[in-house]
């Protein structure tokens, strides 16, 4: 039975989740680069929405969310959105067409590849990268998605609890991207020369409108317009202001000043952890999960990451992998059935096990996104070569895979 | 005819221009630079991440002069740029050969003022 409220609410945060990856992580990602790579990193986040709405609608959809084949993935028989109308699935969003739970998922599923991009930013070919989020999406995302929210998946059935996407959207890309910085290596001159953000207020923009679009991916994962929405929203904002205050109370008491970039770090990583949590946790739990990211975030991004000089350039595992880890477990420690009766209760409302089934569920998305990002990589490597030429580097890939510039010197 | 080059403090260009007006010098080319001298460079944090770089953000003053104004202007740069910390910038003179006005073909001293 179609219910129009929630209809058009799901309509609503469809084109928010879309606004997401472009124009949000397109300036996020846009601003932190140096002036000459400022296109190509627009491009990249352009090019996955254009990319992966195809791939959805083809096979995507079929893989992610079709009829189950071993609890492992979806089988092709949705190939097309064959059988895929406006009835209702009741499995997935009984007041809602099925045509609209796919087009809303389609936006997550082009968001993730997207979020990637930060660790290879500056020194990836384009051709490659194409080809990447194509196998990326195909291999790893659609099976990751099956397992936590297809009808059958072996985690859903576990009982693993991800509201929006911590695991599936956050935790495999930002783990992915850690293969990939490790796999394609540092920029030319990483640690020796300075590559400051070229454009922070860019950046400031793409946070907010990541923060905006944000209350669609989460709220909006309610699936109808109802009490549920209003708490998960509530506690997006909340989990996301908690982080950014941490975020900038930590540098001011760190390196003397507080950043807006931290801020805007920050609430990203306050975003990615509420994500799992946001529909099963009260707004008091989500000061602690934002502060809480806040704090082991910094550690990743400031801390850890210098210590151990990989170049994962605009913090794609930092933020994303380490918060999705934490909003995965923290799940699993603030849940209450109090929220969402059909949730669970988590450690600190008395039901232990929660923890280690998010554990499983953190782990199992860790290790098969490492060994098939790796493994397409390295494939990738061979047959087309990841990074573009050290000269095509300095000059930027804006000139030299896009042949365009951002900025002229006169007019 | 002296070509000066002042390469001063970005926040002192308003001294230095407020200067030069007081002492009827009105024309004049300024622009952005990227420059270091005996100054260390500057260090910028981002996500908790150390960025130093050489070169400082100055401003860069060409006036294009006849003789008699070549110490007023000399004067009126220090006094408009001088905090006497380290960084303040330099003055440049060299000769001028030549100055042609396009709009009319004037040359010489004509051409400057």
């Amino acid at each position: 039975m179609i219910n129009s409220g929630d209809t058009a609410w799901i309509l609503m945060s469809t084109a928010l989740v879309m606004l997401m990856t472009v124009p949000g992580l397109a300036f996020f990602y846009g601003g932190l680069v140096r002036r000459k790579n400022v296109l190509a990193t627009m491009m990249q986040s352009f090019f996955v929405l254009c990319l992966i709405s195809i791939q959805w609608i083809l096979w995507g959809y079929s893989l992610s969310f079709g009829p189950d084949k071993g609890h492992f993935i979806g089988s092709l028989a949705w190939f097309g959105l064959k059988g895929v109308g406006m009835t209702p699935n009741a499995d997935y969003a009984a007041t809602i067409p099925h045509l609209l739970f796919m087009v809303y998922q389609m936006m997550f599923a082009v968001i993730t590849p997207g979020l990637i991009t930060g660790a290879f930013a500056e020194r990836m070919k384009f051709s490659t990268y194409v080809i990447f989020t194509l196998l990326w999406a195909t291999f790893v995302y659609d099976p990751i998605c099956h397992w936590v929210w297809g009808a059958g998946g072996w985690l859903k059935n576990k009982g693993a609890l991800d509201f929006a996407g911590g695991t599936v959207v956050h935790m495999s890309s930002g783990i992915s991207a850690l293969v990939c910085a490790l796999t394609l290596g540092k920029r030319r001159g990483y640690g020796r020369e300075p590559m400051p953000p070229h454009n922070l207020p860019l950046t400031v923009l793409g946070a907010a409108l990541l923060w905006f679009g944000w209350f669609g991916f989460n709220a909006g994962s309610a699936l109808a317009a109802n009490e549920l929405a209003v708490s998960a929203f509530i506690a997006t904002n909340t989990a996301t202001a908690a982080a950014a205050l941490t975020w900038m109370f930590i540098e001011w008491k760190i390196t003397g000043k507080p950043t807006i970039l931290g801020g805007a770090t920050g609430a990203v990583a306050g975003l990615v952890a509420i994500t799992p949590a946001s529909g099963f946790v009260s707004p008091t739990s989500s000061i602690f999960i934002g502060a809480i990211a806040g704090i082991v975030c910094y550690t990743a991004v400031a801390v850890i990451k210098l210590k151990f000089a990989y170049d994962d350039s605009l913090d794609a595992f930092g933020v994303h992998g380490v918060g999705g880890t934490v909003g995965a477990l923290a799940t699993g420690l603030f849940a209450q059935k109090i929220i969402n009766s059909a949730g669970n209760n988590g450690l600190f409302f008395g039901n232990p096990s929660q923890v280690g089934i998010q554990a499983i569920g953190a782990s199992a998305t860790m290790v098969y996104s490492i060994a098939v990002t790796f493994v397409i990589l390295k494939v990738l490597d061979l047959v087309m070569g990841l990074r573009v030429s050290d000269e095509d580097e300095v000059v930027g890939l804006d000139i030299t895979q896009h042949e365009e510039s951002a900025y002229t010197l006169l007019d | 005819m002296k070509l000066i080059i002042a390469i001063i403090q970005p926040h002192k260009l308003e001294d230095v221009l407020q200067e030069l007006d007081k002492s009827e010098i009105y024309l004049k080319t300024v622009s952005n630079v990227l420059g270091c001298g005996r100054q260390k460079g500057r260090t910028e944090v981002y996500r908790g991440r150390k960025e130093t770089g050489n070169l400082l953000k100055k401003v860069r003053l060409e006036i294009a002069v006849n003789e008699k104004f070549v110490e007023p202007t000399i004067s009126a740069v220090k006094k408009g740029a001088r905090t006497g910390k380290i960084g303040d910038g330099k003055i440049f003179i060299v000769d001028l050969t030549e100055c042609i006005r396009i709009r009319t073909g004037e040359k010489g001293g004509e051409a400057i003022g």
